[in-house]
């Protein structure tokens, strides 16, 4: 008995303490002010934003992070001058087109084509969801994207989508990538308002 | 069946998809200078050429390298493993060499692209790649040589 509630016990311990649920667009239609109720779904697309899946390769400065805790990469690598890494190690020296489980059974490399940093204008890492939301907003630091074009991305993208595919021993983003667009057509819909600073 | 070429010969292989190319190349081709090390890409050991950019072959699935050409450190041809080469034989890098073919493979792709390179652009290039018997210090010197060597 003592036996099996350890093991419940640690089942549970397993489970990250972010792993959380993204609620859609209409947990939010009773909220009567349009402007609120843009705010409250930002707030909520925040929850991947901000998810380590996401922040990971969304640095401020250096190259990317890794796992749930965010430790620096290993092995070293830095941005490079095209996000990529540095000549003669590339993220694509060890990152295929795919995941990849390790053949210890121990966890996986994430892959997916393509595979890179996010350019350092949407570095998110350490901001608040005030700065992000007006960094993801702005077409300046965006990569010249348009509000449809941000929709189109959050909903369609391979490599965004593949926050919540990501490979035998990470935990994948909250929700789904289809909620995660719903969100984000529901907050541009509603003024793409952001969170207050 | 996966098709690609090693060194040149072309090859159409009936194994697992997710088998992956290093156990290809060691067990199955018989060409054991690319060695293993870790298994998950930490160590650099396992360092190949695919299509012509340096690759671990030890996370590499061969589903994955589909009409792909592989270099190993046997196939390596061209002024910078060259330069590498004598360099290396120079000032004696290697210790026990382990690390060594992973290192010389790293330090050729980083040569092709950048000519001269720097202390950062080596620590940059070559921090993948780790080395037991901590020849680090022979082999910033041997790249350095190389590439004056290179510049003729
Ligand atoms: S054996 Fe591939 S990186 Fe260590
Ligand atoms: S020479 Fe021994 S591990 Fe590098």
């Amino acid at each position: 008995m003592r036996r099996l509630t350890i093991a419940i016990a640690a089942a549970f311990l397993a489970v990250p303490a972010f792993a959380q649920d993204l609620s859609g667009p209409d947990a939010f239609a009773d909220i009567a002010d349009e402007t609120e109720r843009s705010v409250a779904l930002f707030d909520e697309m925040g929850k991947v934003l901000t998810h380590p899946r996401c922040l990971n390769c969304h640095p401020v400065t250096g190259g990317p992070t890794q796992g749930d805790d965010m430790h620096p990469h290993s092995p070293p690598v830095v941005r490079g001058d095209a996000d990529f890494g540095a000549p003669g190690m590339n993220c694509s020296t060890c990152h295929g087109t795919a995941n990849m489980t390790l053949t210890d059974g121990h966890g996986s490399i994430p892959g997916h084509e393509p595979w890179s940093l996010a350019p350092v204008s949407m570095g998110w890492q350490g901001k608040s969801l005030a700065e992000i939301c007006a960094q993801i907003k702005d077409p300046e630091r965006n990569g010249g994207k348009s509000l449809e074009q941000l929709y189109e991305h959050n909903a369609h993208d391979g490599l965004v989508g593949w926050g919540w595919d990501p490979g035998q021993g990470r935990a994948p983003a909250p929700g789904s990538q289809e909620i995660f667009g719903q969100l984000t057509r529901a907050w541009i819909d509603t003024g793409a308002a952001c969170p207050a600073g | 069946m996966t098709a690609f070429t090693v060194n040149g010969r072309d090859y159409d292989l009936d194994i697992d998809p997710e088998t992956p190319l290093l156990w290809v190349l060691r067990d199955e081709l018989r060409l054991t200078g690319t060695k293993f090390g870790c298994g998950i890409a930490q160590c650099g050991a396992c360092t190949v050429m695919l299509d012509g950019m340096p690759r671990r072959s030890c996370v590499t699935p061969i589903g994955m390298i589909e009409g792909s050409e592989i270099t190993t450190i046997e196939g390596m041809e061209g002024p910078e493993i060259a330069a590498v080469q004598s360099a290396w034989t120079a000032i004696d890098v290697p210790q026990c060499g382990w690390c060594q073919s992973g290192q010389i493979m790293s330090a050729t792709a980083l040569l092709q692209q950048v000519p001269k390179p720097s202390d950062e652009d080596i620590n940059n290039a070559m921090a993948g790649n780790v080395c037991r018997c901590a020849t680090y210090v022979r082999i910033r010197q041997a790249i350095h040589d190389a590439a004056k060597t290179l510049e003729g």
